[in-house]
């Protein structure tokens, strides 16, 4: 079992970091108990601020020797509990590592430190004229906390995930000893690669104090298509046959009327169009008008001849904002429209999101509970909201249970996977031994212990 | 009723170099866009022809590749739209501009609004607007938040004065210049713009017009002369007052006061 904090751990902690950034009992705001969603909550029982690779390697001494658990923490954006320390023990909050240390242009790459949000990097990345290609809706998420959990994004069906874009990592294990994964390299082939298998890992298997990341050259052209369809069926029927048209978009999004107007009122900003039921949102992009109008044209023309109401050309700096920040607002906009909720972060086969979202459908009719969704529907990750409205407790948590067993259930059935981007932490591991089986999760559990011999390292996430 | 909305082509970007040299903007190779103030002149005549019934044209003075707005404008829901380009138009400052779209009004027709956008995004000077309406002598109100009503031959709109805003009703024909964010400017259709008609947009040169007197156009009929045009300097050195408003309010005048801003 693991030992509780004790006065002298608080000072060795402080000999560490300092004074001012190691705060226990009260000191810790109750926001430190939980993750964006909510629902998994306990305080820690020290907050540790850390500031560089040495300083976490100290305090990962202390915690081994001392077998305290320590959990990560980035900007708590995270939406399944894998940062909440449910333990107790330490929270290692990363936020103050947040420089971006160097941009290699020679090789491509940009060097990070794990507490650099999202939209500082996308930002720096454009300054310098390259992209950061992964684009997930949040962008106050660390990229530490975006390759703990191999972030997807927007832009994965052209692009990929952020699994594709990490070269390198310098780690802390969890007795402290520092590590380098990877390496400035485009190929390898050099034994097993840890780094692989630390992306994702949601903070169970060492600490990411540093990433060397690839970037690519910034398209000089990018131009939004928004095609409203008069129910979500056509729309998301649309999808395979867009995907079919060979013609590769950096993103396919869906969204219907009912999302739209949560966001509206959520930014208190107008959508440019809500006179239909449902909308498929597209971006191309490239080096040439030519080339990008030539794309978009094919897609549009592809769309009205399948049903398509009309197609929205979204091609300024000001359109894409009152298209895309919208967009990049679902989540809080559903989460503002109902007393709770809880989400499922399913991927099925991207032939299989009609079906999968027709399920949905008529399961929240059946169980009489609204089930908004939005996500990614050129790459199979849907992002579906149980929503609790005016259900007392004990209805809410039966119809919770109910409609994430049959849509997991559902999922497995079509071929698709627990989490497309969000991972399982805490509240989804049940799910995720379900699918797998005995031999996947034993498979993990033991990578765990080799990594991490006295499990202290964010324990009771993943497959624990 | 009859709108029409006045649109300008801009470059597409905000960081339009300037020729050191020349002092000229260097617009080759830069994407243009439509003015994104005039957006929202053009999504309030739409709203209004939606509530009252009637028609939007447009009106442009520029290149003939101004045409693309006109297009765009089409796309986004107006009928028709006139392009004003002509030689001897080049160089006009503000004076001999709204000159010039005068003449082209008059040649379009009779309007019962004519709705501008606050400015430009390239030229910042917010005057061709009340200009125009004084060629055209009609009554004009300036930073429009919002039009209320059109009734018994007057249009009732809420207009801002930086700290308050006034309503006021204004006897048709009239032109009114649009405040920026009051709405969200529909998008253009892609499937309008595939269908658009080669009468959708009509040129008109100098000699389509009435005044045929060439020194009231371009630079000739211009008031003012360019001396220079240079980038502003960029500064991005920030200093964060907190505090109450009083307390800010103080620390600002003191802060001001040291630098010799006043």
């Amino acid at each position: 079992m693991y030992n509780k904090i004790t006065e002298k751990d608080v000072a060795a902690l402080r000999a560490i970091v300092g004074e001012s950034d190691v705060l226990v009992g009260e000191e810790i705001s109750p926001d430190y108990a939980h993750d964006e969603l909510g629902g998994i909550e306990k305080m820690p029982e020290a907050l540790v601020r850390v500031y560089s690779t040495e300083q976490i390697s100290e305090v990962m001494k202390l915690a081994y020797e001392r077998c305290i658990p320590v959990t990560v923490r980035g900007s708590g954006t995270g939406l399944v509990g894998a940062a909440v320390a449910v333990e107790g023990g330490i929270l290692m909050e990363t936020t103050k590592m947040n420089k971006i240390l160097e941009l290699d242009r020679n090789n491509l790459t940009v060097t990070v430190q794990p507490g650099v949000l999202l939209m500082e990097l996308a930002a720096f990345a454009e300054e310098n004229d390259f992209l950061y290609p992964p684009d997930p809706g949040e962008k106050s998420a660390t990229i530490g906390g975006n390759i703990s959990t191999n972030a997807g994004g927007m832009r994965a069906v052209k692009y990929g995930v952020t699994r594709d874009y990490v070269r390198a990592l310098t780690v802390v294990m969890p007795n402290g000893e520092i590590l380098e994964l990877g390496a400035k390299v485009a190929k390898n082939s050099s034994g097993y690669s840890l780094k692989d298998l630390v992306i994702g890992s949601e903070g169970t298997l060492c600490i990411i104090t540093e990433a060397v990341l690839k970037l690519v050259p910034l398209p000089k052209v990018s131009v939004s298509l928004l095609v409203p369809f008069k129910d979500m069926k056509s729309a998301i029927e649309a999808v395979p046959e867009i995907i079919r048209s060979k013609v590769t978009p950096t993103a396919i999004e869906y969204m219907s009327r009912d999302t739209i107007l949560f966001s509206e009122s959520y930014l208190g900003k107008k959508f440019p169009d809500t006179k239909n039921d449902a909308y498929i949102l597209l971006t191309f992009d490239g080096n040439t008008d030519e080339q990008v109008e030539a794309d978009m044209n094919t897609v549009a023309n592809l769309c009205l001849e399948i049903g398509a109401i009309d197609a929205y050309i979204v091609d300024t700096e000001e359109r894409k904002k009152s298209v895309w920040s919208a967009r990049g607002a679902f989540l809080e906009a559903i989460k503002a429209s109902t007393s709770e909720m809880d989400e499922c972060d399913v991927v099925v086969p991207k032939d299989m999101i009609a079906e999968f979202i027709k399920f949905t459908h008529a399961l929240s009719d059946e169980m009489g509970v609204r089930i908004p969704s939005f996500g990614h529907a050129g790459d199979g990750n849907l992002h579906i909201y149980i929503c609790r409205d005016d259900l007392d407790d004990a209805t809410w948590k039966q119809k919770l249970e109910v409609c994430f067993d049959r849509m997991y259930k559902k999922a497995e059935e079509l071929g698709g996977l627990v989490s497309g981007e969000h991972g399982i932490g805490y509240a989804k591991k049940d799910y995720l031994k379900k699918q797998y089986g005995e031999t996947p999760i034993a498979l993990m559990q033991g990578i765990k212990r080799v990594f991490d011999t006295k499990n202290i390292l964010n324990p009771g996430k993943v497959c624990f | 009723m009859k709108i029409l909305v006045c649109i300008k082509q801009v470059p597409g970007s905000n960081n339009v170099e300037v020729d050191p040299v020349t002092g000229v903007l260097k617009r080759s190779g830069i994407q243009s866009k439509m003015n994104p103030y005039d957006l929202y002149g053009i999504e309030t005549a739409l709203s209004l022809t939606e509530k009252y019934g009637g028609s939007v044209e447009c009106i442009t003075m520029g290149p003939p590749q101004s045409k693309s707005v006109i297009v765009e404008a089409v796309c986004m829901g107006a009928e028709k739209g006139t392009v004003l380009s002509d030689r001897k138009f080049a160089g006009a400052d503000v004076l001999a501009t709204a000159y010039t779209i005068s003449q082209g009004i008059r040649k379009c027709g009779d309007f019962d609004i004519i709705i501008c956008g606050k400015q430009t995004t390239d030229g910042d000077t917010a005057q061709v607007g009340a200009e125009v309406a004084e060629y055209l002598d009609i009554p004009n109100v300036s930073n429009v938040l919002s039009v209320d009503e059109v009734a018994d031959g007057k249009v009732t709109v809420t207009a801002s004065l930086d700290n308050k805003t006034v309503k006021m009703s204004v006897e048709l024909p009239c032109l009114i210049s649009m405040e920026n964010d009051i709405n969200t400017p529909r998008l253009p259709s892609y499937k309008v713009k595939q269908n658009i008609k080669d009468d959708a947009v009509k040129f008109l040169s100098f000699a389509d017009f009435d005044d045929q007197n060439s020194y009231h156009y371009g630079l000739s009929g211009s008031a003012t002369q360019v001396e220079r045009i240079f980038p502003p300097e960029k500064n991005t050195e920030k200093y964060a007052v907190m505090g109450t408003s009083e307390e800010q309010a103080g620390k600002l005048c003191d802060l001001v006061c040291k630098l010799k801003m006043i």
